[in-house]
């Protein structure tokens, strides 16, 4: 890799993370670059859910340094954490919206906070990022109780994208859609992606999503990143998580095709 | 892939101020722009750039965005609503912009969301807020009306008593709620008992401390301090564990395993508070009572021994008696409001907090009213010498 420090979005350095007796991640080092879209892949409590919170600053390692754009996530200084947080968007597994505002509000809501344009403009903003995922300007009053589970995150995204992040990190964005949703929303990411040109860090089950969207694989097993190559090299590693994991035909297949686009 | 890569090699760089050159050339008005125009990277105050551009966008000039760096939809949309929502006449942009601006433009404008206020507002207002009340009235009938029903079927069925959820309820807003009420208690009792001295001193009536603190305490302070307490601690606890049970679903789950929520949920809850009230009222007017007594003795020299064998003759039994009554009926409206309040949560935060406020709110309210109701009912019992 000859990329300099400055194309880094994430750098993970020695991340060592206890939970009382138990040690979850020994000595991990990652490191994502632009425009890169990072599938973080894992057996069940491998800890990939506590990478990414790291990653985001809601949790501190117990030891190395986890920088994003090149500052440390959980700077002393809180105007730097404000300011780094300010450049990427998360997208929750449950979305996480504000359950007293409705979809127009939460849009608007990081934008209210960055005092920084008046109604008019945000009004456009959030109607362009409504547009963006796929929803129509009269679903903006609704409430988040009365959307539908794919809807939720489509508006979890556009909040996650409206101070045009140049990083999106997402916690298993298509958990709990059905097949045909999830295929959906994965186009949608890819293609926004395209548009937006962010970075995307993702921790996924689903071998669909990282099929249609991962150019990079990072496999997390025994406490460590044991690859983190090509989604199509990921076959060749020779583990045995890696092999129960991309072991039926049907991910081999999925997999393979990725290596032709 | 290609296009980002080359974008992000400018990304990487540090942000450019967007800047915005007018001049005149070839005697027609020209308009360029440069930098990035993109959310983060707008030079603060945007309102004075806003009215910039709006100014520029009256002379009718040509525009310039070859040389932005980098374009969002912050950007295009404030170059959108400077341009008056329309493309300008004439316009040097390249494709990755104009896509960018096509998006600002497919954007409805604003429109005013909020109808203009009329006379009749006032009105409709205390309509619905009539309406509101008369559905909890109506809500809170039938809710008792289905608690009398299960009732009934558990007399037949005697196996679905939820013996456990109401043992479990017992001990929390009884048991554990008997150090806080003791302690209220006794410091009522002190005050009570401190201030009471002093006046009765003057009229040379220190004795009367005994009639004064029993009645007041047993009768009146007790079971109202008492449900002030329980209607703060369990009756707000209550409705939110029912709320948070709606809002996950819970509830839905235990409809769908043929479980009735009213004979697990609310029956349970009604029965132990309607249980531990009476018995916390005769806990905490115990309490002021011995908060009283240490207190006259320490302030009137009047010794335990004359308090304790003057109580029986200066407060009727039946004080105490309409004391436990009381308990009773008020430990049942406050667990009836609190499961009547959690079941009307909506799936929000808002609703759960605005619905467990009306809860204790409710509760203590109508404690009160019937107290007062109370207090006229048994206005004739009770008194000595009467």
């Amino acid at each position: 890799m000859n990329e300099d420090a400055s194309d880094r979005v994430i750098e993970m350095r020695g991340v060592t993370t206890r939970f009382g007796s138990n040690l979850v991640h020994d000595g991990i080092d990652l490191d994502v670059g632009r425009g890169q879209i990072l599938c973080l892949v894992g057996g069940s409590g491998s800890g990939k859910t506590t990478l990414l919170r790291e990653i985001v600053g809601l949790l501190a390692p117990e030891r190395g340094t986890v920088r994003l754009f090149g500052h440390p996530v959980l700077d002393p200084d809180t105007r730097v954490q404000r300011d780094v947080r300010r450049r990427f968007g998360m997208l929750f597994q449950q979305g996480a919206l504000f359950s007293a505002l409705n979809v127009f509000d939460n849009i608007a809501f990081p934008l209210r906070e960055l005092r920084l344009v008046d109604e008019n403009v945000i009004h456009d903003l959030v109607l362009i990022k409504l547009a963006m995922v796929e929803l129509e300007p009269r679903h903006a009053p609704l409430m988040p109780a009365e959307l539908s589970g794919g809807m939720i995150k489509r508006v979890a995204l556009a909040r996650a994208l409206s101070l045009e992040p140049e990083l999106l990190v997402l916690d298993e964005p298509t958990a709990g859609l059905d097949p045909d949703l999830a295929d959906n929303f994965v186009q949608l990411i890819g293609a926004l992606q395209r548009q937006l040109g962010f970075t995307v860090a993702m921790v996924t089950h689903d071998l669909d999503t990282l099929a249609g969207l991962a150019t990079r694989v990072a496999v997390l097993a025994e406490r460590r990143i044991i690859a983190n190559c090509s989604p199509a090299d990921v076959l060749d590693v020779d583990h045995p998580f890696v092999r129960s994991f991309f072991c039926s035909e049907h991910a081999r297949a999925a997999m393979r095709a990725t290596r032709r686009t | 892939m290609l296009r980002s890569v080359a974008e992000f090699a400018t990304r990487a760089a540090a942000t450019v101020a967007a800047a915005i050159t007018q001049e005149v050339a070839d005697g027609r008005p020209r308009v360029a722009l440069s930098g990035d125009w993109t959310l983060t990277a707008l030079p603060a105050p945007v309102a004075v750039l806003q009215a910039r551009l709006r100014e520029c966008a009256l002379l009718e000039p040509s525009w310039d965005l070859s040389a932005i760096t980098r374009l969002d939809s912050a950007g295009a949309v404030i170059l959108w609503q400077s341009w008056g929502r329309r493309w300008p006449a004439k316009l040097a942009a390249n494709d990755e912009q104009r896509v960018i601006l096509a998006r600002a433009a497919a954007v409805p404008p604003r429109q005013a969301i909020r109808p203009p206020a009329s006379a009749l507002d006032a009105l409709v207002a205390l309509g619905s807020l009539a309406l509101a009340g008369l559905r909890n009235a109506r809500e809170f009938v039938t809710l008792i009306g289905q608690l009398l029903l299960d009732l009934v079927y558990l007399c037949g069925h005697p196996r679905d008593i939820p013996l456990k959820e109401f043992s479990a309820m017992l001990f929390k807003s009884g048991a554990q709620a008997l150090p806080v009420t003791a302690l209220v208690g006794f410091l009522i009792g002190v005050v009570l008992s401190y201030l009471s001295s002093l006046q009765l001193k003057m009229f040379g009536a220190d004795i009367f401390i005994v009639n004064l603190l029993g009645i007041s305490v047993i009768r009146e302070l007790g079971p109202v301090i008492v449900a002030v307490l329980v209607a703060g601690r369990s009756g707000s606890s209550m409705t939110a564990q029912i709320g948070v049970m709606r809002v996950t679903e819970e509830i839905d789950a235990l409809a769908t395993m043929g479980i009735s929520r009213t004979v697990r949920l609310v029956l349970p809850k009604v029965a132990a508070l309607a249980c531990a009230m009476p018995l916390l009222v005769v806990w905490c007017a115990a309490a002021g009572i011995v908060g009283g007594m240490v207190s006259a003795n320490l302030e009137m020299d009047l010794s335990y021994g004359y308090f304790i064998s003057m109580l029986p003759k200066a407060v009727p039994a039946s004080n105490l008696w309409i004391g436990i009554g009381k308990g009773f009926f008020f430990g049942l409206l406050i667990a009836l409001i609190a499961c009547h309040f959690g079941l009307k949560v909506r799936p929000n935060t808002e609703s759960l907090s605005a619905l467990t406020t009306a809860s204790v709110v409710t509760a203590i309210t109508v404690v009160i009213i019937v107290d007062a109701v109370f207090a006229v009912l048994t206005r004739g019992i009770g008194m000595p010498g009467l």
